[in-house]
């Protein structure tokens, strides 16, 4: 038996729900944050699996890999200046605490 | 074969650490238990035929991203968040929803044929992937540098102190 696209795509939705699911319950930005990342790799095994299983020829799947990679990057030190801003004006991360809209 | 085997090693391997990174209390290990998801993922690309992505993936996702995040929670919690409940009132509803998104998408992957054209791989990747990038992908490169750019300079200035 031989590892086909399908596998893929299973173990991928798989990571995609636990990052939803990281979302959806915890309290800590930092957490949520991290559950991005997974939902995020999620979708680059789906891209390169399907680069490789349905259009090999064209290499467009693992460029955008990379660009979703850098995005990441963008949007974790974006994301984590917000945390740190957050914290030293509230004093705390957790996002049900952090209910103000105007300071 | 061997193939099979070490893709369901890293399929264990991925999905505990990712275990571990949802459910944790402890929030250090959930942040250090990102590491051996990370490098599962970079065994999926290898297995893939990805080794490039391979490669940028250890470098960001294993090195910085969690590097970033670890200075973070010592920078606001001041440790590892044991003495808060770091989940909300939703888990069972999250739990639900988590589950019923696996099931749809598992059974959508399952059943629909995916169709295959011709051609293979290029045995090496990085090179073709350069030269994709700066001839037909070249607007999607120069977009992506000035968001970087642009994240970098927002990023300096929401973290800045303000006086």
């Amino acid at each position: 038996m031989h590892v086909g696209l399908t596998h893929f795509l299973v173990v991928s939705s798989l990571l995609f729900c636990l990052g939803l699911y990281a979302m959806l319950t915890r309290r800590n930005v930092v957490a949520i944050l991290m559950g991005i990342e997974l939902m995020l790799n999620a979708a680059n095994i789906n891209l390169i699996a399907f680069n490789k299983y349905v259009a090999p020829a064209a290499l467009n799947g693992q460029v955008f890999a990379l660009v979703v990679i850098t995005l990441a990057a963008c949007e974790a030190g974006v994301g984590l200046a917000l945390v740190m801003s957050a914290y030293r004006n509230l004093e705390t991360i957790h996002v049900d605490e952090i209910n103000v809209m105007k300071w | 074969m061997g193939q099979l085997a070490s893709f369901i090693v890293l399929s264990i391997v991925t999905l505990t650490a990712a275990v571990v990174v949802v459910t944790s209390g402890n929030i250090v290990r959930s942040a250090l238990s990102l590491i051996p998801t990370f490098l599962g993922v970079t065994g999926f690309y290898i297995l893939l035929q990805a080794e490039f992505v391979a490669g940028i993936q250890v470098l960001i996702y294993a090195g910085a991203i969690t590097v970033l995040i670890l200075f973070v929670i010592m920078l606001t919690e001041g440790g590892t968040g044991l003495r808060f409940r770091q989940v909300n009132e939703q888990v069972p509803l999250g739990l639900l929803a988590a589950a019923v998104l696996a099931a749809i998408l598992i059974v959508v992957f399952v059943s629909t044929p995916w169709p295959k054209t011709a051609g293979e791989l290029p045995q090496y990747t990085a090179a073709p992937i350069g030269n994709m990038f700066l001839t037909s992908m070249v607007l999607v490169f120069e977009s992506t540098s000035l968001v970087l750019l642009v994240s970098l300079i927002g990023a300096i200035i929401i973290a800045r102190r303000e006086r």
